[in-house]
Parts: structure tokens; sequence; C-alpha cells
């Protein structure tokens, strides 16, 4: 069966700062990512992933490559109907439910908010009953609606965060760690959870996330980034059980597993980064599992 | 048998709020012995914090009470001492290592002077003294290039290099006791890699024992001898490492063992998770705390609240299920095929 790319990012770099000494925090990275699938982006603070999301999602304007969602160039888009559009398709999940929610709205108002933008709903009584459908769903209840963010607990306020993704049927959403700032038994809730909508509602997610184990978890391909570039991009097992970049390697060997008798045997492998001068290009190394290297670096770098 | 450095016996620490009195801890027993590392897991709102912070008496009073119990070093109860006694415990003989290094540095000092101002106040040591004993330090936790660090201030290193400062500081009056609340949560996981190294390795070197309060069961497993499950102000489960991952008697530890997906872990396979999320303090349920999360539950778990039931000699677990006369529960079947694997790779 052939996938559809739904999105599809060609060079994109993101450059801050002045141009003569910029920071280039996203350097020239390709991927895409297929309709309903869960693309993970991995990395360390600073490598970049929340920059691509956000570029993705047009927080910033590109520095330079372009972004195809759909087919459309989204740095094309002028018109303000065509930028609705975009904005109801594509939505997003922050990391920390109490910064992300409005402390003055309650849920049903923060639900809603979309619903206004888009005049959608009008209906006192239609609208309601779209609140209750999209609380139920997220696993909170109808009586939740008229609530403040601040009488609800972590775990349901990033439910409140979802359900107002969910808002306006996007086809797309990018989660920006969504479960970082949850307790344990929280989490695996929350994955639970995005997991099924996923399925009931054919979303494609682009999971953005440091916590290596839930990632493998959650997605069908991940992204590794480092130092504002992809460095590895394959399906999930392939990037856990041959990791073919030192980096990757790196990353997979500091993993703490909850296994007293293997961490005490647990060598990390440390990685030092190789300043080159080749030509970096991303080589296929399996179906679908690209790394980025040079010919003489991808030739050393045996499993 | 290695000598015993604390024991806490029965602690209970109030705090006095608005909407009533919270019991965040909740009578809670441990021992630590000497060059031995216990782990404390729980989530937020457990009490883990509360009783680590307990332990350096930085409870502020008011809000907060000691409700009751002994905190025992070395065999003296440390409750009843003055804020002046205390001053000569803390950094001295226990030092603590916070989450954030950025918010346990002070931004305006520059690092050497953080450093020797802790062997200032505790050794009678001269200034050059003390400056060649804060290189040593540096050193010892891995800083390169200590002569250049020594003068610069915290915004100028990175958030690992912050971190080995701040255990440098703590290590700085050679304590018996150091206690680490979260110290790499905040940090990569390769930077935390490297910090747990360099924590066991100076454990090894000098004897230090260790509290490491952690909610990551995977840090756990890399350095803990001996684990305490903290669940709603009190321990439910407490023993070596290997009895509590291979072994686990109490349905909150299955559950978080459960809930948290491993590297070999299905994706087609939804996660085991704990419903409900846990109880409020002012008002602790009658009976067991865990009762209204635990499919596993009995009428009993409602009524009274479990003893403490000892299952080897150095592993206890507080549930009605180990109860001579309670139906035979087995561990949730993913987490006992996630064990069995374990100890099958381990054995290989």
């Amino acid at each position: 069966m052939l996938q559809k790319k739904i999105l599809e990012v060609n060079g994109l770099k993101q450059y801050f700062g002045s141009a003569s000494n910029p920071i280039k925090a996203v350097d020239d990275i390709s991927f895409y990512v297929y309709e309903g699938e869960t693309l993970g982006l991995v990395g360390e603070s600073g490598s970049g992933k929340s920059t691509t999301g956000r570029s993705i999602i047009r927080l910033y304007d590109v520095t330079g490559g372009d972004i195809h969602f759909k087919g459309q160039n989204i740095a094309a888009i002028k018109s303000r109907k065509d930028l609705k559009h975009f904005n109801k398709e594509m939505q997003m999940i922050f990391q920390d439910p109490y910064a992300s929610l409005n402390p003055r709205m309650t849920a049903s108002e923060i639900i809603t908010e979309g619903f206004d933008i888009h005049g959608m709903y009008k209906n006192k009584k239609e609208r309601a009953e779209k609140v209750a459908e999209l609380l139920e769903a997220v696993g909170l209840n109808r009586m939740h609606a008229s609530r403040y963010a601040h009488e609800f607990s972590g775990g349901q306020r990033q439910r409140i965060g979802i359900a107002r993704a969910l808002s306006l049927d996007p086809s797309f959403i990018i989660a920006d760690e969504p479960i970082s700032a949850l307790d344990v038994s929280i989490q695996a809730q929350v994955v639970n959870l995005l997991k099924q909508i996923q399925r009931e509602r054919n979303l494609t997610y682009l999971f953005i996330a440091h916590d290596l184990s839930m990632v493998k978890y959650i997605s069908d391909r991940i992204a590794v980034m480092y130092r504002g570039k992809i460095v590895e991009i394959g399906p999930a097992d392939d990037i856990y059980n041959t990791p073919r970049h030192p980096y990757t390697k790196s990353l997979l060997s500091a993993v703490p597993q909850p296994d007293p008798l293997s961490e005490r045997t647990r060598t990390r492998i440390p990685y030092v980064h190789e300043e080159t001068d080749g030509d970096m290009i991303a080589h296929e190394v399996s179906t679908d599992h690209y790394v980025f290297a040079t010919s003489e670096q991808l030739a050393r770098w045996q499993l | 048998m290695k000598p015993k450095l604390l024991q806490v016996k029965d602690l209970h620490v109030h705090f006095k709020t608005y909407a009533g009195i919270v019991q965040a801890v909740r009578g809670v027993s441990f021992e630590l012995y000497e060059g031995e590392t216990l782990a404390i897991v729980g989530e937020s709102g457990s009490g883990k914090s509360v009783t680590s912070n307990a332990l350096m008496k930085l409870i502020p009073q008011p809000p907060g009470i000691y409700a009751g119990g002994e905190i025992l070093f070395n065999g003296r109860d440390i409750i009843p001492l003055s804020d002046k006694e205390m001053a000569k415990i803390r950094g001295n003989d226990i030092a603590m290592i916070f989450q954030d290094p950025m918010t346990s540095l002070n931004p305006t000092m520059k690092i050497g002077k953080q450093i020797t101002e802790v062997i200032l106040q505790h050794k009678a040591a001269s200034r050059s003294d003390a400056k060649e004993r804060a290189m040593e330090l540096l050193n010892l936790v891995g800083i390169p290039f200590p002569e250049k660090r020594y003068k610069q201030y915290p915004h100028e290193l990175s958030g690992g290099m912050r971190q080995r400062i701040v255990i440098a500081i703590a290590l700085a009056a050679n304590p018996k006791l150091l206690i680490a609340d979260e110290p790499t949560t905040a940090l990569d996981v390769t930077i935390q890699a490297q910090i747990l190294e360099l924590m066991k390795d100076i454990q090894k070197r000098s004897n230090t024992s260790i509290i490491f309060i952690t909610h990551d069961l995977g840090v756990v497993a890399n350095v803990a001898d001996r684990v305490a499950v903290m669940y709603a102000g009190q321990i439910v489960e407490y023993g070596t490492v290997n009895e509590i991952f291979y072994n686990p008697k109490h349905p909150y530890t299955w559950g978080l063992l459960g809930s948290m997906p491993d590297l070999s872990n299905s994706s087609d396979e939804l996660l085991r998770t704990i419903p409900g999320s846990p109880p409020n303090l002012i008002h602790p349920p009658v009976g067991d705390a865990f009762a209204p999360r635990n499919e596993f539950a009995m009428a009993i778990d409602y009524e009274a609240e479990p003893p403490m039931f000892q299952v080897s000699p150095t592993h206890f677990a507080k549930t009605w299920l180990l109860h001579p006369d309670a139906p035979k529960i087995d561990v949730p079947q993913v987490v006992q095929q996630r064990i069995d694997r374990y100890v099958k790779e381990g054995e290989a």
C-alpha cells in the first residue's frame, strides 16, 4: 500500500539572531509525515525539535526551505480565509498544561474559543453539546465545562488542552512534550488517550519528546535531531534495534531501564561530534531508514 | 553489617493551610546504612520531597508542623534541635542537591566563591587552603578547566556543568549523607547518565550515604541499593532494588511498573494505567489510601489501614493482599512478562 504524505518538509532552515551571526536552530532538514501515522521527533534540549514543530505550524517565518501540507506550500498561504482553514487543519498540544491554559477562562470557554474565531456552532445548545462531546472524548465529563483550569489536576488539564486541539476537527496535531510535565501514572493515561483518539479520528501526529521509551512506544517512525539537523530517521523499531548513527547509539545507551540487573552492567556510549568537510547526504540504509552522513562516515559506522 | 547512619521512625509532617491541615507525611519509617543508596519513588504529592526536606529540617514552621516521630542521625534525634545546632549539621553532615541547578546557584556570585564559602563556613581553613580544596572538588566532579570555571558565573555554564557545581558544593564539607531531590530531572538523558555515574563514583570513593528522590524507575534501577515506594504520604513498599523490581507485592508498585513503557514494549497494546488520581491529604481516605485506584481492592481496604506485611527480612509491603486470608492475586501479566524477560536476559 502506498502511503500518502500529508506533510513534506524540504530543506527547512530556521535561524535566529542577526544575519551576520545567526543561531542555526534548525539547519537544513528534510522529512515527511505519512497520513495517519505518528512521527516521533527526539533530541536533547537545544537540538531544534521544538523549533521544527513551531515552524511547521507557522509560528515563525522560516529562513529557508519550504513546508508543504496536503500539497500546499504553507508559506504561500496569504488570504485570511485560507489561513483560517490551515489553522483549523493543524493544531498543537503544549508541554505545560499549567501555562498553556488561561486561568481566567472556564474549560468550556477554552474549548470554544476556536468556534468564535471560525464562526462555528453559533447555536448555544449545539455548542454546549459539542463541548460535552469533546470533554467526553478526552475522558472528562460534561459537568467539567463550567470549571476553571485551577480546579483540575495536571492530567485533567492536559486533557482539556487535548480537547481544545480537537475542537476544530484537525487532521494534523503537533504535540510538543505533551506528557513531560505529568506524573508517571498520568503519562500513561494521556498516551493511551492520544493513541485512542488517533485511531478514532484518523489523526496524524508529530510527537516531540525527549523521553525515548515513550517516543518508541507511541511512534511509527522516529527522527533523531542533533544540533539542528536530523541525523537519523526511520521506522521506530529500526531506530531502536539497528541504530546506525553514533549519536543515536549514544542517546539510546543513556536511557535507564527499569531493570536493575542490566543497569548494573550497562555502559554508556559517549558521542564525539565530528566536523566534516565532505558532502553530508541522507543515505538510505534500509527501507525508509536514512542516516545523515558522508559516504566515508557511513562506511565507518557499520553496525 | 554496615553501621546505621540514619533511622526515621514514624515521621509525621503536617501543613496548615486555609483549607485545612494537609497531612503530607503520615508515618514514614526507614533506615539508611553507611555507603548505601536509598531511592524514594512516588508521584507528585506523595510526600517524597517533604520527607527529604524534613531530614534537613527545611520545613518552614509555620505552616509546617513536625507532628510526630523521630529522625535519628547517628543515633541522635534532630527534630528537637535548635536552628543554630541544625546549621552545624547542614552542609557538614547532611548536604542536599536540588532539581534545578539554575535556582540553587547564586547567579550573581562567581562559582569559586560559592564553593569556598561552604568550606570556610564549616572548616577552619585559610582562603588559600579553601581555594585548593575547591579546585580538588571541581576536578572530582569532572569539570574541565577548573581554573577558568572558578572565576565564571553560573550562566556561563551548561545545565550539566551547573549540576556538577551544585554537587561540588554539596560535597565541600565531606557530608556523610547526601540527599538528592530529583537531581537529574531537568537534564537531558545523556547528561543524566553522566551525573548518575559521577554520583556513584563519589559514593564508592568516600562511602557517602545517598537518599535519591525521583519519579523515574529507570533511574532508580540504576542507582539504588534499596527502594521505598511512597503513596499518599506513606511508604507502601520497601525492599532491596531487586525485590522491588523483580518481586513487587504492592498493587501501586505494579501500576508504576506497568505504566512505564520500556524500549521493547509493543506499540499495539495500550499501556496499563492507574486510573484516577491521588487522594486529597486534607482528608486522607479511611482504610487503604490506594483503594479507590486499586482494581484488586477488597472490602477491608475501605475500612482499615493495612499494616506493613513482611515478605522477606528486607522486603515489606503495606497491602491487605498479603494477609493470609486474602485471595491470591498474581502480578499483572504485562508486568510479570517483563520481569521474566529481564531475569532471563540477566542470566544469559
